[in-house]
């Protein structure tokens, strides 16, 4: 089942075409990735599809509906993003902040049960940050924000997850970690995973398939082991790549 | 750190207390024995004159006053997400001023002044909010731009009516200005509009406090966890500065107040707005409940700007639970 699709979306910050016409169909249990140069709308085409950048022109639909047609509550029930931007105007605890993932999934007059409470705890568990929970927020390294915003993200338990370089900050032990659980997690509970990354590496060890963003509107799109070739990363970031085997392993190498 | 419902508790006695204390100091001090007795019917023609005439209309208006500011100043700071917003950021309270002095100068009395003020106040949200919404997007910084221009605005204003204002008229005008519960009379105590003003106030911070909690990490999060960040705003900036122009029409800006007990409370209590708001609503009450009769009393029969008091007692006490907030985080 399609649980992320998109007709002829037209993408533009002011004069970038981030895409012409991008026809995806995110279905259950798939990973994709977002590849593409600084600036050439990665994370702008991951808002619009979280329905907080405004369409040039097409369509976006969440489970065959028009994102168009649902308000805020409704959209963020099945779909959830992680943003690279974390802000914290106010002192807060590190659970405080994890049961905010909760809000979608409570009508205004409740307040979070043990079960919102449990789902919490379990998130904070996922990204090992369960001894950190009472710790007032801006206490903690930017590695550790990260993962306390994607423990929100996991508390929100969305079907369809927007990842916008969920590894940065993170040491690689745990970009191995995090993105295996999330991934395995995905597939176990037939979500989907759409996230822009940085590194060829993570990309091709973890997505099923890939956009490659190239500037001036062109895509391309397909499964990641069709579309990591030489030729295809050097348009993507006009850079000359090399694509080593070792092992039963592909390796990317920048020159 | 307490249960937030035990300190919402002493919250509670401390608004009690405060009530208490005012009622039983002034020229004829009053001991709790008459002051019940009063209260329920008993006691002597003149502890009830005081009592009813004097000591609990000023003590009301003064609560609720100060519950009203903090309220609003809570409310600007998320909306604003600023720890530095306060209830008068926006201007309302130099559109009140500037109504309130003109209404001075031209010697109408203490209802007329407050009316005046109100309409300044209004004005000046009206006018804020046309500049900041006309056109274009809508962000914090340009709300925050535009009302501390246009507060500077009505600052410039008020120093050209003080400036051409006669002497007799300036003491009453400064007074104002520095915040003046001297106004409140009986009348009041049998009016219900202040205390269902403050009480839908509240209702609405707390049919709002789970998304205010979300939107204090920031807009874009606000709207991905699914909160309709428009009414929202819309909300919260019409409700705080409502507050604030009914609080300045009742009492002239009294400063400090709408800045300190917010981040008091969050420093105290939880930064949670479904305990924040009732515990600035009730911490916000007594300062001021405090102040105020500390202002009446300690140089009486003279009298000095609550204003004063206010930030006479804010300031050390913020900055001892500043201290003590962050010892709490190092050593957690």
């Amino acid at each position: 089942m399609s649980l992320l699709s998109t007709e002829n979306l037209k993408i533009k910050i002011s004069n970038t075409r981030v895409c012409d016409e991008l026809n995806i169909e995110c279905k259950e249990s798939e990973v994709w990735g977002i590849l593409g140069r600084n600036g050439k709308g990665k994370t702008t085409l991951l808002h619009t599809l979280a329905g907080l950048h405004p369409i040039e022109c097409g369509g976006i639909n969440l489970q065959n509906k028009n994102l168009s047609g649902l308000n805020r509550k409704q959209i963020a029930q099945q779909l959830g993003i992680l943003l690279q931007q974390h802000e914290n105007s106010f002192p807060c605890s590190v659970l405080e902040t994890v049961i905010t993932g909760r809000h979608p999934h409570i009508s205004n007059w409740q307040w979070e049960n043990k079960n919102d409470y449990a789902i919490a705890e379990d998130a904070l568990k996922s990204v090992q940050l369960s001894h950190l929970a009472n710790r007032p927020i801006n206490q903690l390294s930017g590695g550790e924000r990260q993962r306390v915003a994607i423990a929100t993200l996991i508390a929100q338990n969305p079907e369809i997850l927007l990842l916008d370089e969920p590894n940065s900050h993170l040491d690689l032990k745990y970009q191995i970690q995090i993105l295996d659980y999330l991934c395995h997690h995905t597939k176990q509970h037939q979500k989907t995973i759409l996230m822009t990354l940085h590194d060829l590496n993570l990309a091709a060890r973890y997505c099923d398939k890939l956009i490659l963003l190239l500037g001036d509107g062109k895509t391309l799109i397909g499964n990641t082991k069709e579309l990591l070739s030489e030729e295809n990363l050097f348009k993507l970031y006009d850079y000359p790549v090399k694509r080593i085997k070792s092992d039963n392993q592909i390796i990317f190498s920048a020159y | 750190m307490q249960k937030p419902s035990t300190i919402l508790f002493l919250l509670v006695l401390l608004s009690l207390g405060s009530f208490l204390f005012a009622l039983s100091v002034g020229s004829l001090p009053l001991s709790f024995a008459d002051i019940l007795q009063t209260l329920t019917g008993d006691g002597s023609q003149i502890s009830k004159t005081v009592v009813f005439e004097l000591r609990l209309p000023r003590a009301y208006v003064a609560f609720i006053t100060g519950a009203l500011l903090s309220l609003a100043g809570m409310l600007m700071q998320v909306l604003l997400r600023n720890p530095l917003a306060d209830p008068y950021i926006l201007g309302v309270s130099g559109g009140a001023s500037v109504g309130a002095m003109l209404a001075i100068s031209a010697g109408f009395a203490s209802t007329l002044v407050s009316m005046s003020a109100f309409l300044g106040a209004l004005f000046s949200i009206a006018l804020v909010f046309a500049l900041a919404h006309g056109r274009g997007s809508w962000n914090p910084s340009r709300l925050l731009l535009t009302g501390v221009v246009i507060a500077s605005g009505w600052g410039a204003l008020i120093n050209f009516i003080l400036s051409l204002s006669p002497n007799q008229s300036l003491k009453g005008m400064l007074f104002w200005m520095m915040g003046d519960l001297s106004f409140a009379h009986s009348e009041q105590l049998t009016n219900p509009v202040l205390p269902l003003i403050l009480i839908t106030g509240l209702l609405l911070s707390l049919i709002m406090a789970r998304s205010l909690n979300v939107l204090s990490r920031g807009e874009m999060q606000a709207s991905a966890l699914g909160v309709s960040l428009r009414p929202l705003r819309l909300s919260l900036f019409l409700l705080a500065s409502a507050l604030t122009a009914i609080a300045v029409t009742q009492a002239g800006s009294i400063g400090f107040v709408g800045l300190i007990v917010p981040h008091m409370m969050r420093l105290l209590i939880s930064s949670d707005h479904r305990w924040l708001a009732p515990a600035c609503v009730l911490a916000g009450g007594s300062l001021l409940l405090l102040s105020d009769t500390l202002a009446r009393t300690i140089i009486a029969p003279e009298q000095l700007p609550v204003g004063v008091i206010t930030a006479f007692i804010g300031v050390p006490l913020f900055l001892y639970l500043l201290s003590r907030g962050y010892q709490q985080q190092v050593t957690p």
